[in-house]
């Protein structure tokens, strides 16, 4: 957005383009406005949790925030407060506009998204008060789950009508990817529930259901959204088109397909036939086409433009993503052979795995559709550099002190644990360091989520100044100064 | 219209043959098993009564299952068997009575598949729930002190209290005595084994 030059400000194409955001805009700001505050949740209840396993006195003895309930709360607010919200924000965003047509029900999915925020909410209560099925993932109590379930069919009714009115012959890579999450997610969520929680299968299936589930609801709907988020803003900011159509083609379908089969490897060694992990093992090892294909597509697509960096706070938001998608999915492909789960499956280490990936590929990713689609939905530039500095410094560091500290402590742990000669406590006490590391780590994550939020915040309220071109991330803008701006006039 | 509708039903194709192969073939190749009469003509497993029934329903609320797995690895796969977590490798007949499976995949703390054989001492158990700094100093293990009422020095003692050892109490308590709760969670973790030499684990 930066390098280019500003958009003709009149024409027939730029007036259409403002009013498609404009029917966006309620809808969009609302979802990616209460995905950040759930975000802020989710890294205050992981901070407490992590607290907990190198203090446990910290807040001990309340029952309501034991590690057991906190951890879930955690995890649940990260994968359907921020995940869930901040991918349909985006979802809806962005197939309005590339779809060029209002978004429609427009009311439908405001009501919609205010209720998917109190699903969440009452769901986070149902846990503290003890009511978590015990399903990893699905935690929520089952009667929480319709409040999240019928709004997401208004989203994907509302993807579905934009995608058959739209104006635009062409089909995007990225509307590949939305029309799958949309497909996909309530597919995932409903035969999940029915086979763990309604009690479709049993036993040992039933954790079958669990991984599948627990893995393809990052692989299935966080990921096909960070993608489709990284293949509509890197061309749009540099300015040039994808490196290569097939490689697009081949990327999304054989993530489509391997993608689908991985989660068993999270029962590795576990009670089940050894064909079913074959499969998971196979299927993440097979991952490593997709991953290379969109790795080089979009890296491919970078290069020559890497100067853009030093300015534009979308596009690096949108690399760093984009990188670390590349990385963390090696990561996992290699963390799925039986020789490494041996080590590291029971351990830190997974932890340390999903935090790259929804941390350090997902979050950026959406950040940059918000530092890309915020100025243009609000009509308004983001009103202090520094503020997007801080975010992006704090990100990049406490999620690399995080999975530094995870991943190195998490193959310690397993080794250690496969030595039958050392004592179980003396695990324990050689990965508090590094769980204090952690906290650390969340901390700054945290940090830098506030700086957004104040920026945010800042945003959304209407002023009677502002910038005529984009906040650039080399620059000195400062809100304090406009509001003495504004107080002078 | 016909490229929109071969995409999405591609990409229905792919989830829906996922479930299948690896929930409902798998589901429907257990639909069989049914537990085993053992010698002295009771079954294994057993489903859940009482208060084991309650007590799982705690470790599930309390969330347990984030620190604590419930499946033993095969030998020479990890050391879960020479770690004495178990005598064999867990197999699909031991869940059968398991609704929700807690199979877990975290070991912060040890496996307890067969924790009822490995530490049958409710007395300990109720201690370690307690205060787990009482029985294994360094634990990160929470304390789950409001499964217990507290008896403190100069009150009657109760049968069933338990004392806690000199040099530990934190307060002015010295005995312990589970609630219903309490005594729920330990008769759960006591039922809690898989000793028993199914013939398919040995395969
Ligand atoms: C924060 C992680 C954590 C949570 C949550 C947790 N534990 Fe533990 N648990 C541990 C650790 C670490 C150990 C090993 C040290 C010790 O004995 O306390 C342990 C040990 C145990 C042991 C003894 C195992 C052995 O081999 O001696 C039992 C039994 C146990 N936990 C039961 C439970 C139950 C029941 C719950 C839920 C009500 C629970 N734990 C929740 C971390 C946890």
């Amino acid at each position: 957005m930066i390098a280019q030059p500003l958009p003709p400000a009149i024409g027939p194409e730029f007036e259409a383009r403002v009013e498609v955001d404009g029917s966006s805009r309620a809808v969009v700001v609302l979802f990616w406005g209460t995905s950040l505050l759930w975000l802020t949740v989710a890294s205050l209840a992981g901070i407490i949790s992590s607290i907990k396993l190198h203090s446990p006195d910290f807040l001990g003895g309340i029952e309501w925030l034991t590690f057991g309930r906190i951890r879930a709360v955690h995890w649940d607010t990260a994968i359907y407060g921020f995940g869930g919200l901040a991918a349909s924000g985006t979802l809806l965003w962005l197939q309005a506009r590339l779809c060029q047509v209002r978004l429609p029900y427009r009311n439908l999915l405001l009501v919609g998204g205010v209720v998917f925020n109190i699903g969440i909410l009452l769901g986070v209560i149902g846990i503290l008060m003890g009511q978590s099925t015990g399903v990893e993932t699905l935690e929520f109590p089952l009667w929480a789950m319709p409040l999240l379930v019928v709004p997401y069919v208004f989203i994907v009714i509302a993807n579905f009508t934009m995608y058959f009115k739209k104006v635009t012959k062409h089909t995007y890579v990225s509307q590949w990817y939305l029309m799958a999450v949309t497909v996909w997610f309530p597919i995932l969520v409903l035969s999940a529930e029915a086979c763990t929680n309604l009690g479709a299968v049993d036993g040992v299936a039933q954790a079958i259901a669990n991984w599948w589930y627990g893995h393809n609801v990052v692989g299935l709907f966080a990921t096909p959204t960070g993608i489709a988020a990284a293949y509509y803003l890197i061309p749009k900011v540099i300015g040039k088109p994808i490196h290569s159509y097939h490689l697009s083609l081949l990327g999304f379908w054989s993530n489509a397909i391997f993608y689908n089969w991985a989660g068993t490897h999270h029962l590795t060694g576990g009670p089940l036939p050894a064909w079913t992990i074959t499969l998971g093992v196979v299927g993440s090892l097979m991952m490593f086409i997709p991953v290379i294909t969109i790795g080089i597509n979009h890296h491919m697509t970078m290069l020559g433009s890497f100067h853009l960096l030093k300015t534009s706070p979308t596009l690096r938001f949108a690399v760093m993503g984009s990188m670390v998608y590349t990385l963390s999915s090696f990561q996992g492909s290699l963390e799925a052979l039986r020789s490494h789960q041996e080590v590291t499956h029971f351990t830190h280490y997974t932890i340390g795995h999903v935090h790259f990936g929804m941390y350090g590929f997902f979050a950026p990713l959406m950040f940059a559709m918000m530092y890309y689609g915020m100025p243009r939905l609000m009509d308004q530039e983001w009103s202090s550099a520094r503020l997007i500095r801080i975010h992006f410094w704090c990100t990049l560091v406490g999620m690399l002190i995080y999975v530094f500290a995870m991943c190195y402590a998490g193959i310690r742990q397993g080794l250690m644990m496969n030595d039958p000669a050392v004592p179980f406590l003396n695990i324990v006490r050689f990965t508090i360091p590094y769980l204090g590391l952690r906290t650390l780590g969340g901390v700054i994550l945290l940090s830098g989520t506030i700086a957004f939020l104040i920026n945010f915040i800042r945003i959304i309220t209407p002023h009677k100044y502002t910038w005529a071109t984009p906040t650039l991330l080399d620059s000195e803008r400062d809100w304090r100064k406009v509001v003495a701006k504004e107080k002078e006039q | 219209m016909s490229r929109t509708f071969i995409l999405a039903l591609g990409i229905f194709l792919t989830i829906a043959s996922s479930i299948t192969g690896l929930v409902i073939i798998p589901n429907w190749q257990f639909k069989a098993l049914q537990p085993i009469v053992k010698l002295d003509g009771t079954r294994y497993p057993e489903p859940y009564f009482g208060e084991q029934a309650k007590g799982r329903e705690i470790y599930i609320n309390q969330g347990c299952i984030y620190c604590h797995t419930q499946q033993v690895r095969m030998k020479g796969y990890g050391a879960d068997i020479r770690r004495g977590w178990g005598t064999r490798r867990s197999v699909p007949r031991d869940y059968l009575m398991d609704r929700p499976h807690q199979l877990g995949t975290m070991r912060t703390g040890p496996d307890l598949a067969s924790i009822g054989a490995r530490q049958p001492s409710a007395e300990w158990h109720a201690l370690h729930l307690y205060n787990p700094q009482i029985t294994s100093p360094g634990s990160v293990m929470p304390r789950f002190e409001y499964f217990f009422r507290e008896v403190y020095d100069g009150e009657v003692i109760p049968n069933d209290a338990v004392k806690i050892p000199r040099g530990r109490q934190a307060s002015n308590a010295t005995h312990i005595v589970p609630t219903d709760r309490g005594r729920a969670v330990i008769a759960y973790l006591k039922r809690l084994n898989q000793s028993y030499p199914l013939p398919e684990a040995n395969q």
